[in-house]
């Protein structure tokens, strides 16, 4: 093409906005005078083919070939032409980008995620990758693999996410507001959970949870960990630490109820050593009966407050209450029962402390000296026995 | 003795081995067999609890259906035992003061402990060591009677804090509060007691020991062959000899598909209690 009428030149530049118009724009329709080819390949095989309804119908359908391929003037044109530049429209996008975790944009091209350039469709379009219900998919392209593992020290966090709570509620059930990745990590600019700025950074967790759990969100914040967190003691658990990031399960699932009660007692080392020792920890560590008291059935998940405060689940005032929603009838008395008591600690729990003394002796000393019995006797009666045989085969004999 | 046979002939015995002598009744050799089955599924539903943390007690737990069907059948067998001890003491109290039986509280042939079961603990062990003759025992010996004993006040304490933990609420009513902390510290250890001396010391003593290898057959034949008799309990021979009371005791000799068969029970039950003390053991070593 040669000549190139000044009102195509106008209509171009008018749609490139800041974009200097090509001096010799070409009409889209003469690029799929041979991009229409449903064969056509590049040098390396890869297909070059546009497929024009499809393009029509995308997002940038009314754009002319050249207003992205702004470097191919004319034709023939060279093997080699230089990559799109879609950061000359989406400039807030690319700033993003550049500073985020996905930064190394030979890797990450905005195709990776958004698909193929000539059938890109707005986000709120089922077809389109960045549809909230597609998001994981196209997240998972890289994220489900080992490699990622390998190569960036991120777990396989695919298939965790989408056997979780969330993961089922958007695949299963469609629901358009169940979380996906970009819920929480954002789009373009992605951070490091370990970027103070990151909405997955420990502090912003909260937050970014409480986006869509905001009663829980404000009950947590209310609680001993939540006000831990906000005066910056990075210690206290936040909800990822409990619910952990991806495989969130359903808290009253029997897989959550067993897994969760050794997060707590990651830090509460003490309670949950004193915890094991009772039969609300003996009974729950064998499955197949979730319902035995967890930490949380009786301190409260998200509002954790000391018993000291009389609106803990906790509180002496609180417990006949707390222990009667397992223990229809508890009482007064029944309440003294200590859920993490010591019995090797004779200041706090003198009377267990002592009751396991006497028998802890009385096992040792029956065991020793029927053991020493025993052995005693075998030695004496197979002693006796081999000399009464030996005997006998000399009276054979 | 209501069911000894009175009768007794040479010739009714099997392989012409002699004269065989009532030990046990009918009603004693139940209670025994009760007694280990649901001892045996006492232990294995009991140890997984005692012992959650350890690499088999989950592993076992969901084999038989999660905790929820382990403390059932832990309950279903302690109501079984509890009927069977109470079977048992309205047996005695039957006999000793109803019936006004002699030797059933005091006496040679009774399990309560006399000056002769003191004297025959401390000459057995001078034997043992070579420094004495060994001891000739009654009907019940020392270490018997403390088996007996044993998992008599066994059962009360067990029994006991086993039904404070099943019925909390209600038991609070009486108790302290620390007292629901002290039932399971006490009915896990005197379990565990009871589990290591059964499995370990009465295995050997009654059944593992030359004397008796590989099993003791009394315990479910009832019936013990003369020279087993003299030799294990010369007193008890003599006296009934010195009494006239032997020919009383003679009895049939057992039939051949039932001393099988209790063979086949009785080894399985050893080796069940031999796995769960190997099993115990590990929990404290591995």
């Amino acid at each position: 093409m040669k000549t190139v009428s000044s009102i195509t030149l106008v209509l171009v530049a008018a749609a490139l906005l800041f974009h200097a118009a090509p001096a010799a724009a070409q009409k889209s329709a003469e690029c799929l005078a041979c991009h229409a080819d449903a064969s056509m390949q590049d040098a390396a095989g890869h297909s070059i083919t546009v497929d024009e309804s499809k393009f029509h119908s995308s997002i940038h359908g009314s754009l002319e070939c050249a207003n992205c391929h702004a470097t191919i003037k004319s034709y023939p044109h060279p093997d080699k032409v230089t990559p799109v530049k879609c950061d000359t429209c989406h400039a807030d996008e690319a700033a993003g980008l550049a500073s985020s975790v996905h930064s190394a944009s030979a890797d990450h091209p905005c195709t990776s995620c958004h698909g193929d350039a000539h059938s890109i469709f707005p986000k709120t379009d089922a077809r389109s990758a960045v549809y909230p219900l597609n998001v994981p998919r196209t997240c998972g392209n890289c994220h489900s693999n080992e490699g990622m593992a390998q190569k960036h020290g991120l777990a396989s966090v695919y298939p965790s996410y989408i056997d979780s709570i969330h993961g089922f509620a958007l695949s299963k059930e469609g629901l358009l507001v169940a979380a996906n990745c970009q819920s929480c990590h954002g789009s373009h600019k992605i951070l490091s959970q370990k970027n103070p700025l990151s909405a997955t950074y420990k502090t912003n967790i909260p937050n970014t949870c409480g986006t869509c759990h905001a009663g829980i969100s404000a009950n947590y914040a209310g609680g001993v960990h939540g006000k831990a967190v906000a005066a910056g003691k990075l210690a206290a658990p936040v909800c990822s630490d409990c619910h952990t990031a991806h495989a969130i399960l359903q808290p009253t699932e029997s897989a959550f109820r067993t897994q969760s009660t050794p997060i707590c007692g990651s830090c509460h080392k003490e309670k949950f050593s004193t915890y094991r020792d009772t039969f609300h920890s003996q009974l729950g560590a064998l499955g197949g009966y979730v319902e035995t008291a967890r930490c949380w059935d009786c301190h409260g998940a998200h509002d954790v407050l000391p018993a000291s405060d009389p609106r803990s689940p906790i509180a002496p005032a609180n417990l006949v209450k707390t222990c009667g929603r397992c223990h229809v009838g508890a009482n007064e008395s029944f309440v003294q029962y200590q859920p993490h008591a010591n019995a090797h600690n004779r200041k706090l729990n003198p009377a267990l402390y002592f009751i396991r003394l006497f028998m802890n002796l009385l096992l040792g000393s029956v065991l020793t000296f029927f053991m020493i019995h025993t052995i005693l006797w075998l030695i004496r009666s197979r002693y006796d026995q081999v000399k009464r045989k030996s005997a006998e085969g000399e009276k054979n004999a | 003795m209501p069911d000894l046979e009175q009768e007794a002939s040479e010739t009714l015995h099997h392989g012409g081995k002699g004269r065989f002598f009532m030990r046990f009744t009918r009603e004693q050799r139940a209670l025994h067999a009760v007694l280990f089955t649901t001892f045996l599924g006492l232990a294995a539903t009991g140890l997984p609890m005692r012992f959650s943390q350890s690499f088999w007690a989950r592993r076992f737990a969901s084999a038989v259906g999660g905790f929820g069907s382990i403390i059932f059948f832990h309950k279903l067998f302690a109501v079984a035992l509890t009927l069977a001890f109470l079977v048992h003491l309205k047996a005695i109290l039957q006999r000793g003061i109803v019936n006004r039986e002699k030797g059933i509280f005091w006496g040679s042939t009774s399990m309560v402990a006399n000056w002769k079961d003191v004297k025959d603990l401390v000459g057995h062990l001078r034997w043992m060591v070579g420094l004495g003759p060994k001891p000739q025992f009654e009907r019940y010996a020392y270490w018997e009677k403390f088996d007996y004993w044993a998992v008599f006040w066994g059962m009360i304490v067990i029994g006991f804090s086993g039904y404070a933990m099943w019925f909390a609420p209600f038991f609070a009513r009486f108790l302290p509060g620390w007292a629901l902390n002290a039932v399971l510290v006490i009915h896990s250890e005197e379990g565990l007691l009871a589990i290591l001396f059964i499995f370990s010391i009465h295995f050997v003593n009654t059944h593992l020991r030359p004397d008796s290898f590989p099993m003791d057959m009394v315990v479910f034949t009832g019936v013990e062959s003369e020279e087993e008799f003299k030799h294990k309990r010369t007193q008890e021979y003599e006296r009934l000899a010195r009494e006239g009371k032997l020919e009383a005791r003679v009895a049939d000799a057992p039939a051949v598909w039932f001393t099988n068969f209790s063979k086949v029970v009785g080894f399985i039950a050893i080796f069940i209690g031999l796995t769960l003390l190997v099993l115990t053991l590990s929990a404290y070593f591995i």
